[in-house]
């Protein structure tokens, strides 16, 4: 595990100690600052996305310690400590995660604004209850609001990625099969 | 967003020891943060001004759930997703399991708290129609002590309470005798999930011989804070559930409650609704009552 | 129905180009993006609705030599937003007319100290009497926007209406009204400018139309079309949204950029995105049918009206829509549509997936339903006795030419919604139930690409490369947002050139890089632009042969190859095509009067529900939706984008409302603008008809809009089944029904159920 530190030497705040997506951090900020903050401007980990800032569209959402939370209703201090997973850190081994997977094949993702926050919160149900019927999936997600997809296509990948977890098929990412749009 | 992290301070002393003496050296200086789901939210918007804030996040004392024989004590700082997976709430107290799941989504129950859902004292709060109806005390702490209040005393205005500047709310107390009650517990929000209550109606009921022997109500969205329906409850106590009896507290209903017009819902709708609910829990009793 | 021709790619569900950047997390949104030296930008807005601006005060507990300041004296062009009609201003000079106007924007490096500096500049106003209404706009007491408060007005006639009433065994008539609709992307609106001397403006965004902003920068800055440049980023939703606010968003961080000399960044949090950014048009309908006995319709007469805002912006072309929209799938002998668009102090209505046709249809649909009910006839029975047939002409007297299914859409949505025997069933549940059950159908059609010489004017350009490093590049203006834009044309390129669908990218979304191949609105990316991509690719191919020897069939390397020939023979591998209209399109702009589209797509929805007499809300517990698209070019992405729609619409008709204060939108935060969670869509049954268009990219005709068009009007149809009452507006929330269903009775007596 690497530590890195991005304190600044004469930084007057308090130094805050976490592991994200299993490396260990350290950062002195103001104990305030909204954890999604922190993710994206001092640790540059831009995948979590802020859709409203009071805990309404899940965009934020995050695993902290085992649970889903809002990033952006996390102060980091309160974070000290924590075992923190993004959307970054999902993918393992160069392989998408099942749930990526689904997500890709079944059209899971349109916009993919809301997409990082829907996998955290879909990784966590998965982890909570490994094979969820509709009405389980569908209170997962609920508080990760999707204005493109409806959610239909939502359920579908969430529910085939169960199948696909428990058959343990996750293709490799490689270089080629990341499209660069552009 | 539009709150500045830089301008606030943030303590996590820890301990509930550490936190009760840094209340009480500075009464009023601090305010507690638990889950943040209300704090934050306020922060988000620019609403914070408490320059200086106490983490009650991560103390054991404070998120704890205590089954003795006769009763449930809950920890202030417990999250409601603590009170969801916990077996015997559901079995014992299945409204406030019912209202735990209502609370946001599941990344909110995570954080958010019973003690902060009170304290923060929305009219729309959904665990406190089920705290009415389970008649709730409330435990408060201090370098000072420990006090109990009942839960219907709790609230005394919009968004005031009745704890001191030292004191941290500490934990909520609920009798564990409601096995034979019948109990009702609904929510009508703005849509099926991340809803705020438009009106909430939680009930429990105990008949003997026909006659209803003990009865509780507790509303949500009807008045300045949740409140115990009390003129209505004494429309029902002791009588029989006949057609009269439910019109009359219908009408108790209605003069009792007094919802707002605001940009969620109206008063009008609001009333109505409460006394459909109302309606909705007598008839239910009514036909367990005609099982043999 | 008639197969499409065997394919390759097209047809196939291809993995979405941009997918697996999204699921990473590492697509590049606006709020991402970072520039040297970047400072932030925020805006001073009206507080009032209407008034003239006395005077504009900075408080000196500020140190203002740190900010950089701007008003409208600072802007170097024109102080206003090309568009259609030049007359909204880039910043409030003089006077607002509508709340959270922008009047000053400021920057500094330090996005935490805008908040402090914007409320520390003080405003004052002479307040003039606002118009919140198309009632009050229409009255006219107060002249709120040119000579009459009339942004636009379009009459469509054909027969002789004023003939027919006289011999109708039936005329009835109702009145329709839809609210304001906010598009909720998740993604709030965003761009990063920069300035200089030597390279002009040069703007970053979150937006729907790179070319759109480009031309209102243009206009702002007064500078020459090579110092004007505009980079789309991936775009988090858009729904219209991102059609035309980009532009006035896009000129302010400029102007700031410029003034600073410094990147900006303006970024609207969702309270600001709330209040500030454009809406669907609210509309109110009035119909007049007259029916025979047999139940043909012999005459629609229309006054439909929309409220546009503030500002032009593009009511008149919404409003032509739903004008063209409003007498539905029907035929009838004798139509008059008059329309017209007020302006009010709202802030500017502008586009929404649908753009009009959603308002129009849900009046049309619904007042089917009323015609039924009056006439005593079953309402699909109704529908099935009006509808088009080729050789029949619509309001527009366009003659429909290819092929119309609506008979086969009915009987699939029929059967596959079981809905005779459940509306029998739940006829006979009700009664004894306090939850009512009902069921209600729509059907409608939906023109693809813009309206009638729309595509001419626009004369698209759009094509295709191949670079040095032997990439095949998808050469266009429209962007991805979601819908799947850079899927489909890759798709299209790989099919039309008979190369690998992971051997094509886009081009980036950059004016600098691009041609201009229209905006990315009105469902016409697959067909109009898939058109002029599949015939470039097409004549790539040619060139390829001619200038390059390809041969016949050809391996990738091969084709490569080709392609490095040509480029040492004759240079640069692009080819480029313009839009081609399809033969016999006429359209008469002044009598509103021909080819009004292209092509239509066709739908019959149905919709159950269940509505709770305790809490009066309606639960929509199932929709269908069957449809006729044209080719189906991607069928994972078609379905989303019908799912999708549908989700949107359900919100439309039961959950979503802009509540106006004094004309702020009162609920700007996502906790009290309800659009539907996980919980609350309903399972979404989904079948494509497809009859490939001989002019579309590869058959398509457009998807996007149709699904917002038929639900409010199913699901309200649904609900007078379930209730035996008529609603009219949407959105339709439970105090409303409340309203209509239980507010008369005494409050104090046991509803009867
Ligand atoms: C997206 C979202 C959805 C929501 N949905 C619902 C819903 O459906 N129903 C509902 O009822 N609520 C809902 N809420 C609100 C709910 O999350 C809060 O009321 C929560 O229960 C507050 O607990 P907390 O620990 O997060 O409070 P905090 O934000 O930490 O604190 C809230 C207030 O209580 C005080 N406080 C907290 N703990 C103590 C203590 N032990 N002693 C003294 N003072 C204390 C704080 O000083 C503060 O004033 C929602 C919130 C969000 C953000
Ligand atoms: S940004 Fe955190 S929930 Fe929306
Ligand atoms: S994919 Fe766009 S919001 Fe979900």
């Amino acid at each position: 595990m690497r530590t890195s530190e991005s304190a600044a030497p004469n930084n007057p705040w308090p130094a805050v100690r976490f592991v994200v997506n299993g490396e260990a951090r350290i950062v002195s900020i103001p104990p305030m600052k909204r954890l999604l903050d922190v993710l994206r401007e001092d640790l540059q980990l831009t995948g979590t996305k802020e859709g409203c800032g009071e805990g309404e569209c899940g965009s934020c959402s995050v695993r902290l310690s085992g649970e889903l939370v809002n990033s952006c209703l996390v102060p980091v201090l309160q974070a000290d400590g924590a075992v923190i997973q993004t959307v970054e850190g999902l993918a393992l081994n160069g392989k998408l995660h099942p749930l990526q997977e689904a997500f890709l094949q079944r059209g899971g993702a349109q916009c993919g604004i809301c997409t990082p926050g829907m996998l955290m919160a879909a990784a966590h149900l998965l982890d909570h209850c490994p094979n969820p019927d509709l009405a389980q999936i569908r209170e997962g997600i609920a508080g990760n609001l999707c204005r493109c997809t409806g959610f239909i296509r939502i359920f579908e990948s969430v529910a085939a990625a169960t199948s696909a977890q428990s058959a343990g098929s996750a293709t490799t990412l490689t270089t080629e099969q990341s499209h660069h749009a552009r | 967003m539009r709150g500045n992290a830089a301008i606030h301070d943030l303590v996590a002393p820890g301990t509930l020891g550490a936190v009760l003496d840094l209340l009480a050296a500075e009464p009023g200086a601090w305010t507690p943060i638990a889950g943040g789901t209300e704090v934050m939210v306020a922060f988000a918007a620019g609403r914070l001004t408490a320059p200086k804030l106490v983490s009650l996040w991560g103390i054991p004392d404070l998120r704890a759930i205590e089954v003795a024989p006769q009763s449930v004590v809950i920890g202030a700082a417990t999250t409601f997703l603590d009170l969801r997976r916990h077996a015997l709430i559901a079995a014992d107290l299945p409204l406030l399991a019912k209202a735990a799941g209502w609370i946001g989504s599941i990344a909110n129950q995570g954080r958010a708290t019973l003690g902060g859902n009170l304290v923060n004292g929305s009219p729309a709060a959904d665990s406190s129609p089920a705290l009415l109806a389970y008649d709730a005390e409330i435990e408060f702490i201090s370098v000072r002590g420990r006090r109990r209040v009942p839960y219907s005393e709790f609230h005394t205005a919009y968004k005031r309470n009745c704890l001191a500047p030292d004191e941290l709310l500490y934990a909520i107390h609920l009798p564990r005798r409601f096995a034979r009650h019948n109990q009702y517990l609904r929510k009508v929000g703005t849509r099926r999930a991340m809803a705020i209550a438009k009106v909430a109606l939680g009930a429990i009921a105990l008949l003997e011989n026909g006659r209803i022997r003990e009865i509780r109500l507790g509303a949500a969205s009807l008045a300045p804070y949740p409140m115990r329906l009390m003129q209505t409850e004494a429309a029902l106590l002791g009588r029989s559930l006949t057609d009269d009896t439910i019109q009359s507290a219908r009408r108790a209903l209605l003069a009792e409650v007094k919802p707002i017009d605001d940009i969620r819902s109206t008063a009008d709708y609001r009333r109505r609704v409460a006394a459909n609910l109302l309606d909705e829990f007598l008839l239910q009793l009514r036909r367990v009552e005609a099982v043999p | 129905m008639s197969s499409p021709a065997p394919t390759r790619i097209v047809g196939a569900a291809v993995p979405r180009k941009e997918g697996v950047d999204k699921l990473l997390g590492r697509a590049c949104y606006i709020d991402d993006m970072e520039r040297e030296g970047m400072w932030h930008g925020a805006t001073v807005r009206s507080g009032i609705p209407r008034g003239l601006i006395r005077s504009i005060a900075f408080d000196r507990s500020i140190d203002w030599s740190k900010f950089a300041i701007v008003t409208a004296a600072d802007i170097p062009g024109d102080n206003c937003i090309q568009l259609i009609v030049a007359d909204q201003p880039c910043l409030a000079d003089g006077k607002v007319n509508h709340c959270e106007e922008a009047i000053l924007l400021i920057a500094h490096p330090d996005k935490h100290k805008l908040r402090e500096a914007v409320a520390s500049v003080r405003v004052e106003y002479e307040p003039l009497p606002p118009v919140f209404s198309i009632e009050e706009s229409e009255r006219q007491d107060a002249i709120v926007w040119g000579t009459d408060n009339l942004i636009k007005t379009f009459l469509l006639e054909k027969g002789d209406v004023d003939s027919a009433w006289a011999n109708a065994a039936h005329i009835v008539e109702g009145e329709f009204r839809t609210g304001a609709q906010e598009h909720l992307y998740i993604e709030n609106q965003g761009v990063i400018a920069e300035y200089s001397k030597e390279s002009g403006v040069t703007v970053w965004g979150s937006l729907q139309c790179p070319f759109y902003v480009f031309k209102a920068l243009r206009g702002v800055f007064k500078l020459p079309d090579d110092k004007v440049r505009v980079i789309q980023t991936e775009t988090g939703g858009a729904f219209g949204g991102k059609e035309d606010y980009p532009s006035t968003l896009a000129c302010h961080a400029g102007l700031l950029a410029m003034k600073s000399g410094h990147p900006v960044k303006m970024v609207y949090d969702r309270m600001e995105d709330l209040a500030v950014t454009t809406k669907r048009h609210p509309s109110r309908v009035r119909h007049r049918t007259a029916v025979s006995s047999e139940g043909k319709l012999l005459a629609i007469q229309i006054d439909l009206a929309t409220d546009g805002g503030a500002y032009a912006t593009l009511s008149s072309t919404v409003l032509s829509r739903a004008t063209l929209h409003s007498t539905g799938p029907y035929v009838c002998p004798n139509i008059r549509v008059r329309a017209s668009s007020w302006a009010t102090n709202y802030v500017p209505y502008g586009a929404f997936r649908g753009f009009g046709a959603p308002q129009a249809i849900f009046a049309m649909e619904r007042h089917m339903d009323e015609i039924a009910a009056a006439i005593g006839i079953d309402p699909v029975e109704l529908r099935r006795r009006n509808f088009l047939h080729v050789g029949d002409t619509n309001g527009t007297e366009q003659l429909m030419r290819d092929p119309v299914i609506l008979d086969h859409l009915l009987d699939r949505a029929l059967k596959e919604s079981d809905y005779y025997a459940k509306r029998t069933k739940f006829a006979r549940e009700n009664s004894s139930n306090p939850v009512k059950r009902g069921m209600g159908l729509a059907a409608f059609y939906h023109g693809s690409g813009f309206t009638g010489s729309g595509e001419l004017y626009l004369n698209s350009l759009g094509g295709v490369d191949v670079t040095l490093k032997g990439e095949v590049r998808v050469l266009v203006s429209n962007t991805e947002f979601g819908q799947g834009t850079n899927t489909i044309l890759t798709q299209i390129a790989a099919e039309a050139l008979g190369v690998e669908y992971s051997s094509v990218t886009m081009a980036p979304p950059d004016t600098g890089v691009v041609p201009n191949s229209g905006p990315t609105v009105a469902s016409r990316t697959s067909m109009v632009v898939g058109r002029i991509i599949e015939r470039a690719c097409l004549q790539l191919l040619a060139m390829l042969r001619e200038g390059a020897g390809l041969g016949a069939k050809f391996t990738h390397g091969e084709f490569i190859a080709a392609c490095e020939r040509y480029r040492a023979a004759h240079g640069e591998v692009v080819s480029l095509c313009r839009y081609e209209a399809p033969p016999g399109i006429v359209w008469d702009d002044q009598r509103y009067h021909g080819e009004a589209y292209g092509a239509y797509a066709w739908a019959v929805y149905v919709a159950q529900v269940a509505v709770d007499t305790v809490a009066y809300s309606t639960e929509v517990e199932d929709i269908w939706a069957v449809q006729e698209v044209g080719r189906v070019l991607h069928p994972v992405l078609a379905a989303g984008q019908v799912e999708g729609g549908i989700a949107q619409a359900v919100g439309y008709a039961l959950y979503e409302k802009v509540v106006w204060e004094n004309g702020r939108m009162a609920n700007n935060q996502m906790t009290n603008y309800i659009m539907p969670t996980a919980e609350d869509v309903p399972p979404i049954h989904v079948f494509f008809e497809e009859i490939p268009f001989r002019y579309g990219g590869f058959g398509a005709k457009g998807i996007g809009e149709l699904p917002h068009d038929g639900p409010a009007p199913a699901i309200l149809n649904a609900i007078r089944d379930a209730t035996g009452v008529a609603f009219n507006a949407i959105p339709l929330l439970p105090e409303d029904l409340y309203a209509g269903l239980a507010a008369a009775q005494p409050a104090d007596e046991v509803a009867a159920r």
